[in-house]
């Protein structure tokens, strides 16, 4: 048979969605269906006098208006808990409804349920709140200053927590007798997630079992389940039934443990009716948690060769008004963690304030740290070129990481366990034609009008945390193996239940290609179960770039039990022994007797039949894994980015973008492209035009999609691809994660291609979105 | 969001429309639905009927005669970009409205609808200004037509009364000798044009005998520009640069993506890169 695993087979998922046949949360009805409307402030910061529901539940069908007050007469723990906890974290309550204080426009300060949505609508219009508006602070800087409004009483400063990784002393020493230094002030912008289908809820809730079932848009089904058994509604997790169906993207916003899931579960539990509450666009980009938000300061020495001796970070990152899930992890162990990039550096030091602001909370955003990170290193690095007059290539390649220093221990946390950097620069520099570039760019500088530019980006990802006991060290209130239940019927059909569920990465397909390859089985005959927690055990669900790493290896884990118990099923029906049987094309073969053989049907057959059968085995033919990683998985690559500047209005044109990456083994090439095509539309998006703006009120001013940039099909160009392959040493695929390397490198690529063009009008940076007048202004500055 | 509750009507003919609208206080026409539907969507339009006229075929027609070309106020943006006559008689609208919006948005919206509402940044009326076309309006008084010049008072606001429906738009087909461009400069979010540069300029014997442009964008309504002094002259890239930096806007509009300054400035560099392509087309 031929190998399917690195052939591009197409997405099984792809009819049903791209024909509108494909089941949303907002899809689904229930009998008896209500349909709630969440009341939100529109106030940064307010305190509560009153709430007057009267003239609401005076509006024919309206089932109810809650308030805090309902929630505290429930009974439930009422709050939204934080999943990462760091030494000295201020942890203050996060209730799911506000009771007394508002701390950002949209927070949830009622709900209405009723007999259809714009009815709940109308009624959401006539709750009368009486707000006294209190002074907000929605910048990261600002709200560090003296004298800011202070988000929560028990965070004194708006200081969330106060983290460091690295040591200092040699980091000083190093600036102390560098040769060179580079520094750099730098703002990562804010950024709005804006999967294609908003968040929805649909509970469902029967008084006479006690069950809650919830369809949701998520990306963790239990995970969901475990925080609102732990916190929030307070229900035994056994009577919790989350169901993720078709789920339209979340680039990491359908991961957190939202209000509105309990809010709605709440609504659902006093009606003793199901209830419905869909996100509108306005919503989504009020509460969906945003991502990014630092404000930095950084530095690099270097020696006399170029070659780097220190680095040195300190970053104010945003949390928002509260911590959401696993806040706390981004900008410090997702980011701290990253700063070595692709060098070797021998003394790294990063601090990092997580700051309250009366903002949309900020979590995992596709990349989720290591973006902020590359960012800083990849910036630096082209400024380090620069100053040493190396230049962006030579700069780079003389401090990789060598390919015989793996598995290479760095000055912050992390021990990469495999990589060869210099070849994927290679292929980036042959694919752009790098030499000619230069030579274009020289003329272009000697003639005047638009000007070329070309940066560089060569990153390092950290996919798939591992193993959970470290990550448990480090904060996390949860494992990060995965889970899969392989099951292989009588007739030789197969169904995988993965804790892996999917939001749009082709799981389905990818998870196929991975048992057929192992155990010989066309993949339409291998069915992919996820997003249930009443169909798979445990799981902890899609983020991170790790369902292939993590979910892939946990699934290939039963495949090669399956393989171990059939033999010796065949074994005994084959008369021979166990150790003498090989598996190969989907028979398990007598070594040196081609003639002795029997296929996996015979075998799973007689697995469920039992009928001739060894004694000391049990029936059937499925086994289950929980795979825990040896470590992270460490992609890596090299990004090119040319750009054209048009230095009369600062209009930037993207002409050419080569990505060099190397994600280990590849599943499906045709997916792992698409992954990177997306990730690079959301890392150029960053860099030239997403931007969430407060103004200083608090009010978030870019909050439509009139105002906030999502980069359409025309903003783009054909994107370059290319690979390099170096496996992952400790799983058993190989294979390392993708699908968030194009977010990580792109942006530093665009802003280094921009700053690469305007260097003879003196420009060393410009803050992300590179907006035309930006750029205008800095050329004519 | 969700709109706001509304009733429906769909008007079967212009005199039919005309009495719904004066038969229903603070009721609204839709055409395309474009720029009503997201208004009413947000809440800040709550109409309480919602006449639809966007069936009626009296009101779609594209034709040309005597120098002039008449546009109906329902010909959608994609149908006047593919327009045959158009391409022919007055090349410059239709590629004006080939810059609208995207397919779908184009495949819907109207030119009635797009002038009515009149966003500053909308990429209809600098043409219509620059042509100096002329808007057809119908009441149950009878009809009347204004200088497109006119036509747009202020920032969503028109001359078209409560009674009154947007019939058509002519204006003068352009002749030999006469190039005109339009540039755009797109907002990338919502794809309104940042700055729309409408130019045209009339070449005889090598020596321009008339030119004009007005930019979008920059103020509440279309800016016409004086650029008298390229008549005369053979259109030099410095005569039209010169030309161009006239552009004066007392009070520009600005957003968080540009500032009024801004846009005064890329006006006159689409202003002088329009009356360029106005002039290699003439």
């Amino acid at each position: 048979m031929a190998r399917v695993l690195g052939t591009s087979i197409k997405r099984r998922e792809d009819p049903a969605l791209i024909t509108g046949r494909g089941k949303y949360t907002d899809d689904l009805k229930a009998a008896g269906m209500a349909h709630a409307a969440i009341v939100r402030s529109p106030y940064a910061h307010a305190r509560i006098r009153g709430i007057d529901t009267s003239a609401a539940e005076a509006l024919p069908g309206v089932l109810a208006v809650l308030t805090a007050r309902d929630v505290a007469a429930a009974g439930i723990p009422g709050v939204v808990p934080v999943g990462w906890l760091l030494p000295d974290l201020k942890t203050p309550a996060h209730p799911m409804i506000a009771a007394d204080t508002v701390r950002h426009v949209g927070d949830a300060v009622a709900v209405v349920v009723a007999e259809d949505r714009y009815v709940a609508r109308d009624a959401a219009e006539r709750v009368a709140v009486d707000y006294e508006p209190l002074d907000a602070v929605a910048d990261v800087v600002a709200a560090l200053e003296d004298g800011a409004p202070a988000v929560h009483e028990e965070a004194p400063g708006n200081v969330a927590f106060d983290w460091e990784i690295g040591e200092r002393e040699p980091v000083d020493a190093a600036f102390a007798s560098a040769a060179h230094t580079v520094e750099l002030d730098l703002r990562n912008n804010r950024l709005i997630p804006h999967a294609i289908e908003p968040r929805a809820v649909l509970a469902s809730y029967d008084s006479s079992t006690g069950e809650m079932t919830i369809h949701m848009t998520s990306q963790n089904p239990h995970v969901h389940r475990l925080l609102m058994t732990l916190a929030s509604l307070g229900m035994p997790e056994h009577k919790v039934r989350i169901v993720a169906p078709e789920v339209g993207g979340g680039f990491g916003s359908k991961i957190h443990h939202y209000a509105d899931e309990a809010i709605v579960g709440l609504c659902s539990m006093k009606l003793d009716r199901p209830v419905k509450w869909t996100a509108t666009r306005t919503e989504t980009n009020l509460t969906d948690a945003h991502g990014r938000d630092h404000s930095t300061r950084c530095a690099l020495a270097l020696d006399a060769d170029g070659r780097i001796t220190g680095l040195r970070v300190d970053t104010a990152a945003a949390m928002g008004a509260y911590l959401s899930t696993f806040a706390p992890a981004v900008p410090t162990y997702l980011y701290g963690t990253l700063m070595s990039g692709q060098y070797d550096i021998p003394a790294i030091h990063c601090h990092v304030t997580g700051v309250f602001t009366h903002t949309t909370p900020v979590d995992a955003y596709r990349g989720a740290g290591r973006p902020e990170a590359t960012y800083v290193v990849e910036r630096l690095m082209h400024l380090a070129g620069e100053a040493t007059g190396l230049g962006p290539v030579e700069v780079r390649r003389r401090n990789f990481v060598s390919p015989d220093a793996f598995p290479y221990q760095t000055q912050v946390a992390l021990a990469y366990d495999s990589g060869n950097y210099g070849p994927a620069m290679d292929r980036a520099l042959e694919m752009i034609g790098y030499d000619d570039l230069r030579s274009q760019q020289a003329s272009r500088r000697d003639n005047g009008g638009k000007q070329i530019g070309i940066g560089f980006s060569s990153y390092i990802e950290a996919c798939g945390l591992a193993p959970s006991a470290v990550v448990g060290s480090l904060g996390a209130q949860a494992g990060q193996w995965e889970s899969a239940d392989v099951r292989v019927h009588p007739t030789a059909s197969v169904t995988v239940y993965t804790g892996s569920s999917s939001h749009g990465q082709g799981h389905e397909t990818t998870f196929s290609q991975i048992v057929a390859d192992r155990l010989g089985v066309d993949p339409e005959a291998v069915e992919v179960i996820h997003g249930d927690t009443d169909l798979v055990q445990f799981g902890m669900g899609t983020y991170g770039s790790r369902s292939a790493a993590v979910g892939g290896s946990a699934i290939a884990r039963s495949v090669d039990k399956i393989i171990e118990k059939g033999k010796k099923i065949a074994a005994h029906l084959l008369e021979a022994s166990a150790e003498d049987l090989e598996y190969e094309d989907g028979s398990f073969r007598v070594a040196g007797s081609p003639d002795r053989s029997l296929a996996l049907g015979d075998v799973a057959l007689q697995a469920y039949l039992a009928h001739n059968y060894p004694d000391d085995l049990e029936p059937g033919l499925s086994a289950t894994s929980f795979y825990d990683p040896a470590n992270f998985t460490y992609p890596f690559g090299t990004h090119v980015c040319v750009v054209e500047v048009d230095t009369e209005t600062g209009s930037i044109e993207l002409l050419r973008y080569a990505a060099v990456d190397d994600v280990g083994n590849v599943i499906n090439p045709m997916i792992v492209d698409g992954q990177l095509h997306g990730g690079l539309a959301q890392g150029i998006g960053q860099a030239l035009w997403e931007n969430a703006v407060y103004d200083e009120s608090g009010q978030l001013v870019s909050g439509s999609l009139m105002d906030y940039a999502v980069p359409k099909i025309h903003n783009l160009i054909p994107f370059e691809l290319d690979r390099t392959t170096t496996p992952c040493p400790h799983n058993p695929l190989g294979v390392k994660g993708v699908g968030e390397a194009g977010a990580i490198a792109s942006p530093a690529a665009v802003v280094n291609a921009v700053v690469d063009a305007l260097a003879p009008f003196g420009i060393s940076h410009i803050d992300m979105p590179l907006t035309p007048e930006k750029v205008w202004r800095a050329v004519n500055s | 969001m969700y709109q706001a509750q509304f009733d429906y009507r769909r008007a079967g003919s212009v005199d039919e429309a005309l009495s719904l609208l004066q038969e229903n206080e603070d009721a609204k026409l839709m055409a395309g639905g474009h720029s009503l539907i997201p208004m009413m969507k947000l809440r800040l339009a709550q109409p309480p009927v919602v006449i639809d006229i966007g069936r009626l075929d009296e009101l779609k027609g594209i034709s040309e005669a005597g120098g002039s070309v008449r546009v109906g106020s329902l010909p959608t943006h994609a149908v006047i970009a593919a327009s045959d006559g158009l391409a022919a008689h007055c090349p410059v609208l239709a590629e004006a409205a080939g810059h609208i919006g995207d397919a779908q948005v184009r495949n819907r919206g109207t030119i009635g609808g797009n002038i009515a509402h009149a966003d500053p940044g909308s990429d209809i009326p600098p043409v219509l200004v620059l042509l100096g076309a002329s808007v057809h309006l119908q009441s149950p008084s009878g009809t009347r037509s204004v200088a497109a010049g006119d036509f747009f008072q202020d920032l969503l606001m028109t001359d078209v009364g409560e009674d009154e429906i947007l019939t058509h738009v002519d204006a003068p087909a352009l002749g030999s000798g006469t190039g005109a461009a339009y540039l755009k400069f797109e907002h990338p979010a919502s794809g309104y044009a940042v700055v729309g540069a409408a130019a045209s300029v009339t070449v005889q014997n090598g020596r321009c005998t008339a030119a004009g442009l007005v930019v979008g964008g920059v103020s509440a309504t279309p800016t016409a520009v004086d650029v008298s002094s390229l008549v005369g002259t053979d259109l030099s890239d410095d005569a039209i640069a010169a030309a161009a930096s006239g552009l004066d806007a007392e009070d520009p509009i600005g957003d968080i993506f540009a500032s009024g300054d801004y846009r005064v400035h890329v006006g006159k560099v689409y202003g002088k890169r329009a009356l360029a392509a106005a002039r290699d087309r003439a």
